[in-house]
């Protein structure tokens, strides 16, 4: 069997991540094939399920001496491709201190503390500060909807609530508004109101938002600190191991 | 109850003596006095000069942030604001009765509180001053001279204030600013190896905490009437009781006591609180005075805390601690005890109360139980109260029908003590600075009545009792004539000379 699979992956294309060889599928991204064999890319957007965004830019690799999403380039024989370097890495903690900033995230009294990709990145990439001054943006808390909770305030853009209410869910209740740094979440329905919307507590949108902007209601604190998902265990480790988390 | 000393006549033709900052309330303080040309005391004046904001910005919020958010208020107790918005939430959620597996881990978590809190303020905070005398070596007269001098002291303070934290760690998940009490309930319960933890500690903890008592009434009464009169004022007291007059520091009804022991009132729903308690805003504090409704804020200003309770109480449930509140009782030879010092003794004895509730609990297997939330009919307005380490402490929310806080009331411990603590200032200035020269050790008798309430205002004195002190002595023309700095180190200096 050994023998066979190691024919097999001989067979395949592959690449060089930061000097290891990666086997990689026709159509696989670099990110895809770095995910398959365990390798960890810095991502937020980004989610296995969904087809990619390239928006965030933490996934942002050298290729052949050029930055390139990750998560939207497709991979090719012969790539040499950068990701765990100091510069990529500065670059990107640079880019989560501004997320930090151009939001209000507050992870002390945050329910998703714990819980959250945007902290578990920040720990990972030993951002010690926002570094940046905060924007205190004005941004509304809408609570209109009996069983989930729409905190603006948290929304980091990624839009994976957007393409999980279209691809998933079949609906349409998230897209983005307004422009560069007045880009908002708004909602489907005239009111502008999530309880307007044929959201539903169930749906996988209300599942996959990495951050503390959708939640269910009435359920904040549950899981005791200690047993959270990044208590013990890094952004890296979750998402190169049993689950994308 | 006069408010004699509160304002002078003729301010303007005064001296002015600014000690700035006494302390912050997470934040800041400062005591002024107005002096005449021979030092008399006309006026003297705590001032707390900090905003805080907390119910206003919580206003928008989802309700079960609530618990969470403003505990940050503190980094003392923040286990007293998590548990009081934990309570006041339960109402908005319908749950009348804990679970007993979440009501005992709560009051595990509480008296875990309140034991390391009590600690910390007694050992770290105020022994220097007992052991050593108030105005004895500055350099010494901090918790590095107690452990040099008396370490077996510095140690028990220690010791006990690391197991009110483990307690606060295994209940909360965290030592500070934990998650542990959720609406209706709580969110964990103990592992058979987390009890076990801590009983193993649960014993040598009781009887720290006993020599603990032992120390402060050898300290009092070593110099009886010295510290019976320091500071001394008579005022109403208000605290929690349980359904049978015993002292309840999670739960119960209020009672309030005029200042000869008189009931005012009894067993008081607090859910109720407003139709019995108001506050004043005066111009010169952004701490708020309240006051016992029906007797106007002239009569009507109480004090709340240790002292307040142990002399409200008919008795306490757990009987090492209710031997020492009767012989505590005893010394007021059947009248309240309002001595500010005092207050140290009777946190002592609360500190025990506290290391037998924490023993009691740990071998009731109910904290081992998984049934850890209930809920009901849900409603729109909730309150909380709890006895924090330094008194009653209130929580009001109310939230419209999107689950969003539309209002917030908190009237922390060291407000209701506000009154309290001013008389007890103007009683040091008037004993001790009346007609004598500023000093380092006038200073600190300053500070002593302060400190004996153990306030918020303590989080500087938290520090170590590294309490920086600048105080600027002025002409009735408002010139500079002396400015005095107590460093963080203690070493004062004349800035004039």
């Amino acid at each position: 069997m050994r023998r066979i699979w190691a024919l097999s992956m001989s067979l395949k294309p592959s690449f060089s991540l930061d000097g290891q060889t990666l086997a990689f599928l026709s159509g696989q991204t670099i990110m895809d094939a770095a995910l398959a064999a365990g390798v960890y890319i810095p991502h937020l957007c980004h989610h296995p399920e969904f087809k990619p965004h390239g928006s965030c830019k933490l996934c942002t690799v050298k290729v052949n001496g050029r930055n390139v999403a990750s998560c939207t380039m497709p991979a090719a024989e012969g790539m040499v491709v950068l990701n765990d370097t100091p510069e990529l890495n500065e670059a990107r903690r640079a880019l989560t201190q501004m997320l930090f900033v151009e939001g209000n995230h507050f992870c002390p009294f945050c329910e998703k503390s714990g819980n959250c990709q945007l902290q578990a990145l920040g720990y990972f990439l030993e951002m010690l500060s926002p570094h940046y001054n905060h924007f205190y943006p004005q941004r509304e808390v809408d609570g209109s909807h009996p069983e989930v909770l729409l905190d603006r305030n948290r929304c980091i853009m990624c839009e994976l609530c957007v393409r999980a209410s279209q691809d998933v869910d079949g609906k349409n209740v998230f897209a983005l508004g307004g422009r560069g740094v007045h880009t908002h979440l708004i909602v489907n329905a005239p009111s502008g109101k999530l309880g307007d919307t044929d959201l539903a507590v169930s749906d996988r949108a209300v599942q996959v938002c990495p951050v503390g902007a959708i939640l269910k209601k009435r359920h904040g604190f549950e899981v005791p600190i200690g047993q959270r998902l990044y208590d013990h265990k890094t952004i890296k480790d979750v998402q190169t191991g049993d689950g994308h988390g | 109850m006069s408010f004699e000393l509160e304002t002078a006549k003729e301010p303007e033709k005064l001296k002015r003596v600014v000690i700035e900052p006494v302390s912050r309330v997470e934040g800041h303080g400062k005591v002024t006095i107005l002096l005449d040309d021979e030092n008399r005391v006309h006026q003297v004046r705590l001032h707390i000069v900090e905003f805080r904001g907390f119910e206003k910005f919580i206003q928008g919020r989802p309700y079960w942030e609530a618990p969470v958010m403003v505990q940050r208020l503190c980094g003392i107790c923040p286990v007293s604001h998590h548990l009081a918005a934990a309570k006041a939430i339960d109402q908005l959620v319908g749950a009348k009765h804990l679970t007993p597996t979440a009501e005992k881990l709560r009051r595990l978590m509480h008296y875990g509180q309140v034991l390391q809190s009590h600690a910390l303020h007694f050992f770290h905070l105020a022994s220097p001053d007992l052991l050593f005398g108030f105005d004895s070596d500055v350099a010494k007269r901090n918790i590095v001279g107690v452990a040099a001098a008396y370490p077996e002291i510095a140690k028990q303070g220690v010791f006990l204030r690391k197991f009110g934290q483990e307690v606060i760690r295994m209940t909360a998940g965290k030592r500070v600013h934990g998650t542990g009490a959720i609406p209706g309930g709580m969110n964990k319960n103990l592992s058979r190896e987390e009890r076990d933890a801590l009983l193993k500690d649960i014993y040598p903890v009781v009887a720290a905490s006993r020599e603990a008592v032992a120390l402060i009434k050898k300290v009092y009464t070593g110099n009886l009437a010295f510290h019976s009169t320091f500071g001394y004022f008579k005022s109403n007291t208000l605290g929690l009781v349980g359904p049978d007059g015993a002292l309840d520091l999670y739960h119960g009804g209020l009672r309030a006591k005029d200042a000869s022991g008189e009931t005012v009132f009894d067993h008081v729903d607090y859910s109720r609180y407003s139709d019995y308690i108001n506050e004043e805003v005066k111009n010169w504090s952004y701490m708020k005075f309240p006051f016992i409704l029906s007797l106007g804020s002239e009569e009507g200003w109480y004090k709340v805390g240790p002292l307040a309770r142990v002399v409200n109480c008919d008795s306490i449930s757990t009987p090492l601690a209710e031997v020492e509140r009767r012989e505590f009782v005893a010394y007021g030879g059947g009248f309240p005890i309002h001595s500010p010092l005092a207050y140290h003794w009777a946190r002592m004895i609360e500190m025990l109360h506290c290391a037998e509730s924490i023993k009691d609990i740990l071998h009731d297997d109910d904290v081992l139980g998984d049934d850890l939330v209930v809920q009901g009919e849900r409603a729109l307005e909730g309150v909380g109260v709890i006895e924090a380490p330094r008194g009653t402490l209130f929580h009001h929310y109310r939230i419209d029908e999107n689950d969003l806080i539309t209002m917030a009331n908190l009237i922390v411990s060291t407000t209701s003590n506000n009154n309290a603590m001013n008389e007890a200032v103007r009683q040091v200035a008037k004993q001790y600075l009346d007609g004598h020269q500023v000093s380092e050790g006038l200073l600190n008798h300053i500070e002593v009545a302060i400190r004996a309430f153990d306030p918020c205002l303590s989080c500087a004195t938290h520090a170590l009792g590294k309490m920086p002190l600048m105080l600027e002595l002025l002409d009735c023309e408002g010139r500079l004539l002396d400015r005095v700095y107590k460093a963080a180190d203690g070493s004062v200096a004349s800035l004039m000379s």
